[in-house]
């Protein structure tokens, strides 16, 4: 009944385990993520400063191919979020709210790009919209290129990072439920006043994190972008891609100072995630805590 | 403004929750919804309201079909057994909120705002958030809230059902009064029967998806239609009798089923039955008896009393309560005396006394088969 309960149960019994016991789990989740995580991460910064800070502004803002891609990933990202958003927005509603037939089966292809490789997604659209695919020809006909082009980078990186924003939000509205919705309407407000004046405050929280985390998935992503890219520098080049290039080019240096800006707007990322997170565990914690209060009154 | 619902339907998925219901509060009234968790009253509420639709059957407000408007267009005001009160909103943006969607110039919305709630007393809370009230504070706000923008019919969901009792009952007193000022038809779910019985002018008592009886208050508790009503309405002593050529037997005793008018008629029904069937043996049934139907003697009035032995006397209230067992039969009975009848007879507890009935009920459809 009381949702404490378990983690207070569980609590107790962690710290009634030995001390040593507990000193060899952090000790090894701490190495772990040292040798995993952390020092990774400071060589990444090793060695973009490998020659000094103005080298490695040189790098960044002399090289046109490095330029380029930090502005394409940050308008490719962007537009992906967005439509994630109102994909993720919607979906989440139906879902949550209603009992259709479908949905199911709606919940399930919802899921499936995180199970289908990136690069077998990228395929999927070059089998789509390329010369001899199902859509090509007739895009040719109306003169619209998708492939090696900008839309392909925006559909490709859509749909790895599609399930963030639906996944993120269903169980938030499903722990407000309908009856401030129902309130609403019986007020005589709009879909669209619900929408904007009761829904969209209650999953504000909620829905800025599953953004947060597309966004972050989306500046990352490569396989997808790779296959429908064609990567071309200055031209269809996302960060990580120009990455790579670079990589493999033998430019090491200026494949670190790019890295490093990836790295940086990840850990940007990661702060606000982290801080968004509070208040999403916090309005959930409301809404469970008003629910439970009300229901053992009544029952 | 009256309400009716007429013939609904409705199911979900495999279950059907109404069968055939028809509803209908007079202009002005305030009707109670009273049933079991699971009779579909609160589905026929929001059906009314236009939260759910029928499968099939009408709504009507007055003479206006509006089985197909939307909850939008038909004017009502909902109140939540959860409040429903919007978190993110102070109280005064609360019931300001059906004002707003319905354009109403600024000035007005601020005075009609504090008009109400300076009307449920609770001004100086305009500025709260709802997480900061009180239950009972809470439901005042989602009532005035559902009022503001001056509905047709107000629909109340279990308004009371999440509150605490001394809240409840004080509630309960506050609902009666606003609704006797307003006057707005208003049609209450509840599963407490002393709440229907307290408030309403009008009580419709649903099982299984269906109307049971509909009637006044005193015409319910007086005439319940059905062995399902008296025994919902609580607080019935259950008798085992023998059916016997038109007589109800406990023994030898004879229980006094003849003696109202409305149970006469229903014996008539069952003997004229029975007749027809051409059987007159014996059946088994049972009798209804309220506690306060029954009196206590001291002596043996022959045939007509029940032994039986004082088990327990709760004399804090306005009756005094007596629990007694009739070991004859392992029955146990409850008895209602007035505190004057209790003085003359200086009642111990383990005494042997004599249950004597002043009357009872039988009901028929049992028998019938």
């Amino acid at each position: 009944m009381n949702p404490n309960f378990s983690t207070q149960f569980g609590q107790k019994k962690t710290q009634n385990d030995p001390f040593w016991v507990r000193c060899l789990l952090t000790g090894s989740a701490i190495v772990l993520l040292t040798i995993l995580v952390i020092v990774p991460l400071i060589s990444v910064y090793k060695e973009a400063l490998n020659d000094g800070v103005i080298a490695y502004f040189e790098t960044l803002f002399d090289d046109a191919d490095a330029g380029s891609a930090i502005r394409l990933t940050l308008l490719v990202a962007p537009c992906s979020v967005l439509l994630n958003t109102i994909f993720g927005v919607i979906a989440a509603w139906l879902l949550s709210r209603f009992r259709f037939t479908g949905r199911g089966i709606l919940s399930v292809l919802i899921d499936i790009p995180f199970a289908v490789s990136p690069v077998v997604a990228g395929l999927m659209f070059v089998l789509l919209f390329g010369a001899t695919g199902f859509f090509g020809p007739w895009l040719r006909q109306q003169g619209w290129q998708i492939l090696f082009e900008f839309p392909a980078l925006v559909i490709a990186t859509t749909f790895t990072t599609l399930p963030f924003v639906v996944r993120e939000l269903i169980p938030v509205l499903e722990a407000i439920g309908p009856e401030e919705e129902f309130a609403a309407v019986s007020l005589g407000a709009s879909p669209w006043q619900i929408f904007r004046q009761i829904t969209l405050p209650n999953i504000k929280w909620g829905l800025l994190y599953g953004i947060i985390l597309c966004n972050a998935r989306a500046m990352g992503e490569f396989g997808a972008v790779y296959v429908v890219s064609g990567h071309i520098a200055q031209e269809t080049n996302t960060m990580p891609l120009q990455i790579e290039q670079f990589f493999q080019g033998f430019q090491s240096r200026s494949a670190f100072a790019l890295a490093s800006v990836l790295t940086f707007l990840a850990i940007v990322s990661l702060i606000l995630k982290v801080m968004v997170e509070k208040q999403v565990r916090s309005t959930m914690k409301s809404v469970s805590q008003g629910h439970t209060g009300s229901h053992s009154q009544s029952e | 403004m009256s309400i009716a619902a007429k013939n609904i339907c409705k199911s979900f998925g495999q279950k059907k929750v109404l069968h055939n219901v028809t509803v209908e509060a007079p202009t002005g009234s305030l009707v109670a919804l009273l049933g079991p968790s699971g009779s579909g009253k609160t589905t026929l509420l929001r059906i009314i309201a236009g939260l759910d639709s029928p499968d099939s059957g009408s709504v009507h407000y007055s003479d206006d079909d509006i089985t197909q408007s939307s909850a939008r267009e038909r004017n009502i005001g909902f109140v939540f057994q959860h409040y429903a009160l919007f978190k993110h909103m102070t109280v005064f943006e609360n019931v300001a909120f059906g004002l707003r969607v319905r354009r109403w110039p600024e000035p007005r919305i601020r005075e009609r705002v504090s008009e109400l709630l300076k009307l449920v007393r609770l001004d100086e809370l305009a500025h709260r958030y709802p997480t900061q009230l009180s239950g009972g504070q809470k439901q005042r706000i989602a009532l005035i809230r559902s009022l503001a923008p001056q509905p047709r019919v107000m629909l109340l969901d279990e308004p009371f059902g999440a509150l605490d009792a001394k809240i409840r009952a004080e509630l309960r007193q506050w609902l009666r009064k606003f609704h006797d000022e307003f006057h707005v038809t208003s049609l209450f779910v509840t599963h407490d029967q002393d709440e229907a019985f307290e408030v309403s002018d009008w009580i419709v008592i649903m099982r299984d998806g269906r109307v049971e009886q509909f009637g006044r208050p005193a015409d319910v508790f007086e005439h319940p239609a059905s062995e399902f009503v008296m025994d919902f309405l609580g607080n019935v002593n259950k008798i085992p009798v023998r059916l016997h050529n038109g007589r109800a037997l406990l023994g030898q005793m004879e229980m006094p089923v003849k003696q109202t008018p409305s149970a006469g008629s229903v014996q008539n029904l069952w003997l004229g039955n029975k007749s027809n069937n051409g059987k007159s043996q014996e059946d088994a049934g049972h009798v209804y008896v309220r506690p306060h139907e029954l009196d206590i003697e001291r002596q043996a009035s022959p045939a007509e009393s029940l032994p039986a032995k004082i088990m327990h006397i709760n004399t804090a209230g306005s009756v005094v309560k007596i629990r007694l067992v009739a070991e004859q039969f392992g029955l146990l009975v409850n008895v209602d005396l007035s505190p004057e009848r209790f003085q003359v007879l200086k009642l111990q507890i383990g005494e042997v006394v004599y249950i004597l009935p002043k009357k009872a009920r039988i009901f028929v459809d049992d028998y019938v088969i």
